[in-house]
């Protein structure tokens, strides 16, 4: 039995500790999964292509999450407010000052970056459901906060603002949805590189080190407050960039997009994912962006009602998520082989 | 077995003549864009059927309703509406997924109907791109009358500013020397009010308007607002607000033993949500306007149109609550675009809907009020521009004067 099987054995408590070897799929795993995402999209509807750039985005936001949570322990149901910020960071940015779409996303993650730093600070002095209700907070804040009146000039207020696609750039033979795509592919990997690596590194061992037991990381010489700020500004970071990805793919930004909803599916995407579980984040991505639909086409007056039935089985089932779901693939690969 | 021969071959020459010509005629009249062909029309549309603005899902139920009826009746001009509507949950990144895949999966000649100022924003200018009609969209806003920008879309209820100019007209020709004070939602709902007032009110908005006072939707009562406008001394009160804060300011003017003029907005005339709750006795008098009949106005009983309307909710939505405007909306805006399509004829094409669309000539759905009519042309899409004023008396409002048109210039 693996480290992570047993934590999934033993494991009740809401963030099991889970080893940073099982927070990632193998090298060749994860080469298979590259390939397949680079080469769909030259098969598939403009429309296919769009939901697919919505998936890495929405596994962008989880994953950031899931850096909060999973690795440093912290609970958040605040991310739609990072992701608004840095949706409306790029948003100004490209439509009052007529900077490159490119160039907004490294803006978004600074300013998201130095706002999650922040909003940590205070944070530092609460833990679990009172950080939660904290977050909470500055989620239904958010979308109030971007109709006031002195800002209206920039943000548009209640009627948001209209984003322009950008085309293909060098004259690539490619729709404007794919060159996102692969866009958007491109800042994905790059991230999740960045986050896998962030967490084997020595700050990485200290956010673990501080969700397993906050007192025995600080008696080690770990700067709790330090590190428990850095997650949130990582975290948001990322949500930030996120944020932007999506105003340029989905080309509209308003106050009503970046609701408390958008936080509680985020939150809902990291747990079907598996806490903890880099990869996860995409799978509960997917959850969310799919299951809502199946669940209308099963019942459009009821599709609340059968969206909760099917989360209901997937937490009954697979308490762990797609990483329990992963593990057991494994198991089964390896008893074949033996055999 | 010779003369079997001849037979069938002269059949066949009759079938193969028989084919050409039909499909020649088919060439010469039919014409089809993706969602039209000779037995189908596919008509897309999203609706909030979850979240915030849930209550309007029924529009979308009643308008699904109405092209059942109209595919038991035979269909329009003999093709069946398949009619395809998905949830947005009033979210706009949701509703640009939806649209995108009414259009590039599904498939569907025409958008129709999508609620929601916001929603409607956010795929605007993706169907504009894609020369896809967004007919007929469900807000009340000014800015979908703009056929020079966005030539594939149109609106369909009076906008808000030129109900608002209605009362201006109205206010100049009957209370010339008021003193009108103004109180309006702080968004975009509240501040096309208050355009619309001001435009029709002209040179003489600013003697005319001694008072403008906003409030936002998240404080719990507005009571404070009214003690302010009180004591300015105005004599007319236009109410610009959204049903729950209606009913708070009819009842507060009542409690503070002052009665001016109050002129409430189409929004929130519900008898059942808004005037009850202030209180009959305090509302007497409240001025307001509609363009539409009141499912539960015995003065329609015996309307034909509205009696086909019952039928309709009676036989394909039973069991509905037949109070709530929303099915009455749904039933007009459905009616419109079932005549749009009848239209069309055997071009259906999306340049001939939109062209369709925009010769409307004096079309009365059965819900809309006696003398309300539809029109459009080329540089006018704002179909439904007329409005008649209303008093409340006793428990419902009653009618008065003529038809009065709010028609604004396109942008």
């Amino acid at each position: 039995m693996s480290a992570a099987e047993e934590a999934i054995a033993e494991g009740h408590e809401a963030v099991e500790a889970v080893p940073k070897r099982a927070m990632t799929l193998g090298t060749g795993t994860s080469l298979v999964v590259l390939a397949a995402l680079l080469v769909v999209p030259m098969f598939v509807k403009n429309f296919i292509i769009f939901q697919m750039t919505m998936l890495l985005i929405y596994g962008l936001a989880v994953l950031a999450l899931n850096i909060l949570t999973g690795g440093s322990g912290q609970f958040s149901l605040g991310q739609s407010a990072f992701y608004a910020v840095g949706a409306y960071t790029s948003a100004v940015l490209m439509e009052h000052a007529n900077i490159n779409y490119a160039l907004t996303i490294p803006v978004s993650a600074v300013i998201c970056f130095g706002f999650g730093y922040l909003f940590g600070k205070p944070a530092l002095r609460l833990s679990g459901i009172y950080l939660a209700l904290a977050t909470f907070a500055l989620a239904t804040a958010m979308p109030q906060l971007l109709k006031l009146n002195f800002l209206e000039h920039w943000t548009g207020g209640v009627q948001g603002l209209v984003v322009t696609k950008p085309d293909a750039p060098f004259g690539l033979p490619m729709s404007q949805d794919m060159w996102l795509y692969y866009f958007t592919l491109a800042v994905t990997v790059a991230i999740y590189i960045f986050s896998v690596n962030l967490l084997r590194s020595r700050s990485g061992r200290a956010f673990m080190a501080i969700r397993d037991n906050e007192i025995a990381a600080s008696s080690m010489g770990v700067n709790v407050a330090l590190y428990k700020t850095l997650a949130f500004g990582v975290s948001a970071g990322i949500t930030g960039v996120a944020g932007s990805l999506g105003a340029i793919a989905v080309q509209f930004v308003a106050p009503d997009s970046y609701t408390i909803t958008l936080a509680i599916s985020l939150f809902l995407g990291m747990v079907v994912g598996g806490v903890g579980w880099l990869p996860g984040s995409f799978v509960g991505a997917a959850f969310i962006i799919f299951v809502p639909n199946m669940a209308e086409s099963i019942s459009k007056g009821l599709s609340g009602a059968v969206f909760g039935v099917l989360l209901f089985l997937v937490i009954y089932l697979v308490p762990h998520g797609a990483r329990q779901v992963a593990i057991f693939g494994q198991q089964l690969v390896g008893k074949l082989r033996k055999n | 077995m010779l003369f079997e021969k001849t037979l069938r071959a002269a059949a066949l020459v009759t079938a193969t003549a028989a084919v050409t010509l039909t499909s020649g005629a088919a060439l010469a009249q039919k014409k089809y864009d993706t969602g039209a062909s000779d037995t189908e029309i596919k008509i897309g549309n999203i609706m909030p059927y979850s979240g915030p603005a849930s209550a309007y899902g029924i529009i979308g139920k009643t308008e699904e309703a109405y092209f059942r009826m109209i595919n038991d009746k035979g269909g329009i001009n003999g093709r069946k509406i398949n009619f395809v509507t998905y949830d947005d949950g009033y979210s706009p990144p949701k509703a640009v997924e939806q649209v995108r895949k009414l259009v590039e999966s599904d498939e569907v000649l025409a958008v129709f109907n999508p609620l929601g100022t916001p929603s409607n924003t956010a795929i605007q200018k993706y169907l504009n791109a894609k020369k896809i009609p967004q007919l007929f969209v469900a807000t009340g806003a000014t800015k979908w009358n703009d056929p020079k920008n966005f030539p594939w879309t149109m609106g369909w209820q009076p906008s808000y500013q030129s109900e608002a100019q209605i009362y201006a007209k109205w206010l100049m020709k009957e209370k010339p020397d008021a003193k009108v004070a103004i109180l309006y939602q702080n968004d975009d709902f509240g501040k096309d009010y208050l355009k619309g007032t001001k435009d029709g009110l002209g040179a003489k908005a600013a003697s005319m308007i001694i008072m403008e006072e906003s409030y936002e939707i998240s404080e719990p009562s507005i009571d404070g607002h009214i003690v302010k406008i009180k004591a300015a001394n105005p004599d007319v009160l236009l109410i610009y607000t959204t049903p729950k804060f209606a009913a708070q300011t009819i009842k507060k003017t009542a409690e503070l033993n002052w009665k001016p003029l109050q002129i409430l907005t189409n929004v929130s005339i519900s008898v059942g949500s808004v005037m009850k709750p202030a209180g009959f006795e305090n509302a007497q008098g409240v001025l307001s306007a509609a363009y539409a009949k009141d499912s539960t106005d015995p003065q329609w009983a015996n309307d034909p149109g509205m009696k086909r309307w019952h039928e309709f909710v009676d036989k394909y939505m039973p069991g509905a609550d037949k109070s709530d405007t929303s099915m009455v909306y749904g039933y007009g805006a459905a009616s419109t675009l079932a005549k749009v399509l009848e239209m069309c004829g055997d071009d259906l094409t999306r340049a001939n809907l939109m062209k369709q669309a925009a010769s409307l000539k004096d079309f009365a759905p059965d819900t809309l009020l006696p003398g309300v009519k539809i029109n459009t042309n080329p540089t006018d899409f704002a179909p439904i521009a007329q409005l008649q004023m209303m008093r409340f008396k006793g428990e419902r409002w009653e009618l008065f004067g003529e038809i009065i048109s709010g028609d604004i210039a396109s942008q």
